[in-house]
């Protein structure tokens, strides 16, 4: 049995961030959940996907966020517990659905759970999603640790079925990514059949029937903002003049700091854990206890604005600080030792931090950025189509998965990313207005995420460029989730319809299409250089599974291949392909064959033809 | 209770998860508070991964820099890099077997001199215990336990509030059965080899 459906109230587990929400939603009767992949939430969406193959639960990998979206509000407006779990640019894609929703509310429990990325260890921006539970008007919670996570979502469940309309629940990355030993809690039961009622005078939001709903939604907000005032997640400590505000995982370095200072009689720390709407009575009645505030808070200055905004209105005049050059950064993410030492500078308090080395006489250290795995057929393709386009001055466009790391040397096959999708839309506007060629890659599970619009649009507004879909298979980046073109009988599920890339491109109506395996070098290069000199939209759909996807699922194995003697070192294949199987040894370059997957991509490259097949013997040896 | 700080580096696929889950484990059965966490993004494709464990009664998941008590590198260049968690009261435990960053592999960075690398962290904090627990791995019949040799060797130390056997049984219920073995020997190995650098 997975061990999130365990019903032992009261054990104790070590608990990932990630895993203790996905328990919470458990015990909370979660009964519908929906996501599509995204770092650092991907692993809540996992243990969904694994718990849903032996229970009752249903879970979907929906195509982009916006479906998610849409699949769990019709599932919460037929009354079952739905759950929507997105990173935090996903919220971006599903914005337009949960705007709207916010009017039509739900009427079984709804919880979007959006995962922010302070410092953006794994994103393209670091953009605070507490912004949206203003724009939409919904509930927003957010919890500081493991164990409170889990608590958090049985109480975003409670609320939303209060309200009758969806809660945002803000994680961070350390958050989703820490783990801490929990207390489990008993299972309530699944409901997982419901009943939609017609109601098309408050379901169908034509104008007549909005305008009504944004009043809904107004009281709504007041509810809220009175069940905000009496929150146990809002609480405060301490009963000191120095007033700390703060939320997330902030609060943990304030209460860290706190102890560490010493100051816990001079303090009164306000932790908020219902962070829209917020609760003003309870907010000026803290600040009328305090001589001097400190807001700390990752991000941008979101409760900042509306304590000074609330401070105005109770006619405070005390000094409230946070985001400042000298205090806090709305930049990246926060640290223990930031937090305690801008704390002591603010409240004044001596403070000594241990004694670091001088690590100025340190060597240059390499780098070790990731990079695609031995035998990533990403790398091929790259090869092959820098190759074809030989001489042509080009721009690459490209998109989110793996792939965005040929941007490294020696691949170099990456010039432009703002999203997912992007590759194939700016691909249309570079072709328009330069005169180089337009060269765009995009990843299997991002083309059906957003990748199919823009090149509906290119196909229309007959623009010039060539898409490169990068079809290996799965979604590899987030961790080998499936896709609409993933064969689930590889995954021994049944069930499952199957959408072929090739047949939606030719349906589109690209005029150049082909289909290529990059691991056959001569033959890729000649088909792209093809589709290159093509004048309109082509398409290249470049098809072998991910080495890494391969391994798990224990596809035949290739042998791995070796640096022969008749090597004259021209060192092609380090070179162009950089492969993470090859070292140099002796001034020579050599292969591992631990890491080799047998892609024989190199062996084709090599002008001495010096890359064989291991001899079998040497395998072993 | 004290407040420890330990920070593990290494670099994807060396097994620093497993480590850091069977410390996790340990905590969990001795009735340790423990907070975790990790940034693992990329560990499957090359990258760096790097487990914050602090047991004691703090909140925070993370550690600052110049703010762990011990510091277990299981690859040299690593440990290096991680030196700016350390203070001059710092333990370094280090893997003295290189794994070359393809950066080096293609030519463009210098892989640090050993020696000079021992050097330097000996003398910028309060102990370095540096050995080939790569070698070790091997001797103890399981070329991937380097994790396992490392974790003997820290939990020599004594800096952290864990015994042996807690550690130990911790490895019997997170590691796999067919392993288990030689992942106690490589443990062994580990404690062993530190014991003789102290």
């Amino acid at each position: 049995m997975h061990k999130l459906l365990t019903d032992k109230p009261g054990e104790k587990m070590l608990l990932l961030g990630n895993e203790a929400i996905a328990r919470g939603a458990i015990e909370a009767g979660v009964a519908f959940a929906s996501t599509y992949p995204g770092t650092p939430s991907s692993e809540l969406s996992l243990n969904f996907f694994q718990m849903s193959r032996e229970s009752d639960l249903y879970f979907e990998y929906s195509t982009n966020e916006k479906v998610a979206m849409e699949v769990s509000a019709a599932a919460a407006n037929a009354g079952v517990r739905s759950m929507c779990v997105m990173k935090h640019v996903g919220l971006n894609v599903a914005a337009d659905a949960l705007m709207t929703l916010a009017y039509v509310g739900v009427k079984g429990g709804m919880v979007v759970l959006t995962a922010d990325d302070p410092f953006m260890f794994s994103s393209q921006n670091e953009q605070d999603n507490r912004y949206y539970a203003k724009l939409s008007g919904l509930p927003m919670l957010e919890p500081s640790s493991v164990q409170e996570a889990k608590e958090m979502v049985a109480y975003a469940f409670d609320l939303s079925e209060k309200l009758k309309e969806p809660v945002l629940f803000r994680t961070t990355t350390r958050i989703n990514h820490s783990s801490g030993i929990v207390e489990l809690g008993k299972i309530r039961k699944r409901i997982t059949k419901g009943d939609f009622i017609k109601d098309p005078m408050n379901l169908v939001t034509v104008p007549a029937v909005s305008r009504k709903l944004h009043v809904k939604l107004l009281k709504n907000y007041d509810s809220a903002m009175q069940l905000a005032e009496s929150s146990t997640v809002n609480f405060v400590e301490g009963d000191g003049g120095w007033g700390i505000i703060c939320s997330g995982v902030s609060y943990n370095y304030v209460s860290d700091a706190v102890e560490e200072l010493q100051i816990e009689a001079r303090v009164r720390v306000l932790r908020v854990g219902f962070s829209h709407p917020l609760p003003p009575k309870l907010i000026k009645d803290f600040l009328g206890r305090c001589e001097k505030v400190l807001v700390v808070e990752e991000g941008e200055p979101y409760l900042e604005e509306a304590v000074k905004a609330l401070a105005q209105e109770g006619g405070l005049t005390l000094t409230i600080s946070g985001k400042a050059p000298e205090l806090f950064s709305r930049l990246y993410e926060y640290n223990p030792a930031q937090v305690r030492t801008k704390m002591a500078a603010y409240f004044g308090v001596p403070h000594e931090s241990p004694a670091v080395p001088d690590l100025s006489d340190l060597p240059e250290i390499p780098q070790r950025p990731p990079t695609l795995c031995a035998g990533c057929s990403h790398r091929a393709t790259f090869y092959e189509v820098r190759k074809a386009a030989e001489g042509l001055e080009t721009i690459y466009p490209t998109d989110i998965g793996c792939y965005t790391l040929g941007l490294l040397p020696p691949l170099s096959s990456a010039d432009f990313l703002i999203c997912m999708g992007s590759s194939v839309g700016t691909s249309g506007g570079f072709s328009k207005v330069t005169d180089k060629k337009v060269i765009a890659f995009i990843g299997d599970s991002t083309f059906f995420h957003s990748g199919i619009p823009g090149l509906i649009n290119a196909v229309f507004n007959n623009h010039n460029f060539t898409l490169v879909v990068l079809d290996n298979g799965t979604t590899a980046m987030t961790g080998h989730q499936p896709h609409p073109g993933v064969d689930m009988q590889q995954l021994k599920m049944d069930g499952f319809g199957r959408v072929s890339i090739e047949a939606v491109v030719r349906a589109i109506g690209v005029p150049h299409v082909t289909v290529v395996k990059p691991y056959k070098v001569r033959k890729s290069i000649e088909a792209i250089r093809t589709a290159i000199d093509f004048k309109g939209v082509s398409v290249i759909i470049s098809q072998e599974t991910c080495a890494l996807y391969a391994k798990s699922l224990k596809l035949a194995r290739r042998k791995p291949f070796e640096v022969t003697d008749k090597c004259r070192n021209h060192r092609d294949c380090m070179d162009n392909l950089a492969c993470p199987a090859f070292y140099v040894w002796n001034e020579r370059i050599k292969i591992d064959p631990n890491l080799c997957t047998g892609c024989a991509v190199c062996a084709q490259i090599c002008p001495e033809n010096a890359i064989l097949p291991l001899k079998e013997k040497k395998v072993t040896a | 209770m004290k407040t420890t700080r330990l920070i593990i580096v290494a670099v994807g696929g060396q097994g620093n998860l497993l480590a850091s889950s069977v410390l996790g484990e340990a905590a969990l059965m001795a009735g340790i508070p423990l907070q975790m966490s990790e940034i693992h993004g990329m560990a499957q494709r090359g990258g760096v991964v790097e487990s914050a464990l602090i047991f004691g009664n703090a909140r925070s998941t993370i550690i600052a820099d110049g703010e762990a008590d011990i510091l277990v590198g299981f690859e040299p260049a690593e440990t290096l890099r991680a030196l700016n968690k350390c203070n001059t009261d710092t333990v370094v435990i280090t893997n003295l077997a290189p794994l070359m960053p393809f950066t080096v592999n293609i030519g463009k960075g210098v892989y640090p001199d050993l020696k000079q690398l021992q050097n330097l962290i000996r003398a910028k904090t309060a102990k370095l215990i540096a050995f080939n627990a790569a070698k070790l791995a091997e001797e103890a019949g399981n070329p991937l336990a380097v994790n396992m040799v490392l974790l003997g060797a820290l939990i020599q130390t004594g800096v952290l509030p864990l015994e042996t056997e807690q550690v130990k049984e911790a490895m019997q219920r997170k590691t796999k059965p067919a392993f288990l073995a030689s992942n106690l020997k490589a443990f062994e190995l580990g404690y062993t080899a530190a014991k003789k650098a102290a």
